[in-house]
């Protein structure tokens, strides 16, 4: 899993059938410092997460398609926390 | 899923099984503010909707290929869908959310 801050959300009317009602959200990667690594991400919510909240990301498509229970969803990245502080030395 | 724009399409001539009639696009990779990173690459349209110059989202590796019907195809970029707005924000010194376009 993957520590991430969101920085905002795609909308998109034509897409894939399974994406129909879907929020898409744009997620920065962070480091254990809470800084930006400069890779982003967009994944789909399922803990109503947004702009600039730092979020737990998970991405690894069976992970996700358990999440989202459907074994064929062409899924990779999904928002499954929210992160309220990191510890770290 | 990342950001990218269609820069063309690839027609070619002998397929393998499954992949008939699949659109194929030349997709150049995009940053979060749209700037081109990294190097173009082929991806099939499995909604078929996509033309040149626009602005989609891509998944790459094996859940590019459950995009397409039939699934078990040898794909390793999809276009899923067409975005019609990315709507960002940043942060300032003071934590505080501006809007960034």
């Amino acid at each position: 899993m993957i520590i991430g801050k969101v920085s905002g959300a795609i909308h998109s009317t034509i897409n894939h059938q399974f994406y129909e009602g879907k929020r898409l959200l744009v997620v920065d990667y962070l480091d254990k410092k809470g800084e930006p690594t400069g890779e982003y991400v967009i994944a789909i919510d399922t803990v109503d997460a947004g702009a600039g909240e730092t979020v737990l990301l998970i991405d690894e498509g069976n992970s996700a398609r358990q999440i989202v229970g459907d074994s064929m969803a062409p899924l990779r990245s999904i928002i499954v926390g929210i992160i309220d502080d990191i510890h770290c030395e | 899923m990342h950001l990218g724009r269609i820069m063309g399409t690839l027609t070619p001539c002998v397929v393998y099984k499954g992949l008939e009639g699949m659109p194929m696009l030349i997709v150049q990779p995009l940053d979060k503010l749209c700037q081109k990173k990294g190097n173009p690459f082929i991806a099939v349209d499995p909604i078929r909707m996509c033309g040149k110059d626009e602005l989609v989202y891509y998944e790459s590796s094996r859940e590019a290929a459950l995009a397409c019907d039939p699934w078990f195809v040898p794909v390793d970029h999809a276009v899923i869908g067409i975005v019609d707005d990315v709507n960002l924000i940043k942060m300032d010194e003071n934590q505080r959310i501006e809007e960034v376009k």
